[in-house]
């Protein structure tokens, strides 16, 4: 186990590189005005990076081989998708999708 | 979600997605524990770094003694999609203070640009200042207290994967998802979905080549690549 004063100076370099993640964008784009092809490029990361998130779960990383099919996510993401398109309401989509997951994970 | 922009609709828009930093934020607190870390050290992560997979990392790395700047580095690849989710959400906020934008980008998650992307498709195109410091406050403070709850409950809870929680975040962004593709009027729905479809595929082959922390940024940068040569191309 690393001492507390390495981990807490780990703790706050972490902090800080994500930190300017966060924030450098807001700080530059204050004075700079983004380009009309990169406002284009920027439009498509709401539903890459959201499908990117819901798609990397349905599978289990192997470097060097095909990813594994996650069949419990699989199984889960069905009701989940139907609840969205029946109830087009957050609330609802997140409810279905935990109780089904804990439905399938009782029964497997 | 409809168009107001106060604090008690965001505050109803925001609850959906507290589900998913709970589960995570227990799951993160007895991962913490279990590798040896007081609820203390558990907390201040969750303070300080506040980005679920860079955590779950930085526990991991600290565990297996790797030096400190190779910690702080694969927190930066790993959280560089932010980079490109604030230069998406800066545009709205050019506007206000410069200590205002720094607030906004400081609690900016995965979740709240997801949910304030949506919004927008309600509210006319705008984002305010409250709607979006609420959302973004509501997360913080579940995400802090469930990490801290789980490190200090973590003898106890042996298993929490069992109820289904660790879903939740992953039916969030499948509703937020749809929600976007079927409101988002100034994208064709058939470009959306090419997109989407590409994006799968990209997921799938870089699986085999790249550690799933750092796809993310590169399938999103390929996917919204791909989504301008489409665009152009063919809409």
């Amino acid at each position: 186990m690393p001492s507390f004063n390495f981990t807490l100076l780990t703790i706050l370099g972490c902090g800080i590189a994500t930190w300017i993640s966060r924030v450098l964008p807001f700080v530059l784009l204050k004075k700079f005005d983004l380009p009309k092809p990169v406002i284009d490029y920027l439009s498509f990361v709401p539903i890459v990076i959201m499908s990117a998130l819901w798609f990397i779960s349905l599978f289990n990383q192997h470097l060097g081989s095909l990813p594994q099919v996650n069949y419990e996510n699989l199984l889960a993401s069905v009701p989940t998708v139907i609840s969205a398109i029946i109830f087009k309401n957050l609330l609802v989509v997140v409810i279905i999708g935990i109780v089904s997951l804990g439905i399938i994970r009782l029964i497997a | 979600m409809d168009e107001k922009l106060d604090i008690h609709t965001a505050i109803k828009d925001t609850l959906p997605t507290v589900f998913g930093y709970i589960g995570i934020g227990i799951a993160f607190g007895i991962v913490g524990k279990a590798a040896g870390f007081n609820p203390l050290i558990v907390l201040l992560m969750s303070v300080l770094i506040y980005a679920g997979s860079a955590q779950f990392i930085t526990v991991s790395m600290l565990a297996s003694h790797s030096p400190i700047l190779s910690i702080v580095f694969s927190t930066f690849l790993v959280n560089s999609r932010m980079l490109l989710m604030s230069m998406t959400l800066a545009p709205y906020f050019k506007k206000e203070s410069l200590s205002k934008n720094i607030l906004i980008g400081t609690l900016l998650t995965d979740e709240s640009f997801a949910l304030g992307m949506n919004k927008l498709n309600y509210s006319g195109n705008k984002l305010s200042l409250r709607w979006f410091n609420t959302a973004n406050g509501i997360s913080y403070l579940t995400w802090i207290i469930s990490s801290l709850a789980g490190a200090l409950l973590g003898n106890f809870i042996t298993n929490p994967e069992k109820l289904g929680l660790d879903f939740a975040i992953v039916a969030m962004f499948i509703g937020l998802l749809y929600l976007q593709v079927i409101s988002d009027k100034s994208t064709p729905k058939l470009l959306q979905i090419i997109v989407i479809a590409f994006t799968f595929v990209l997921i799938y082959i870089g699986l085999i080549f790249v550690p799933s922390n750092l796809l993310i940024l590169l399938v999103t940068l390929l996917g919204c690549e791909f989504g301008v040569i489409i665009k152009h191309a063919f809409f």
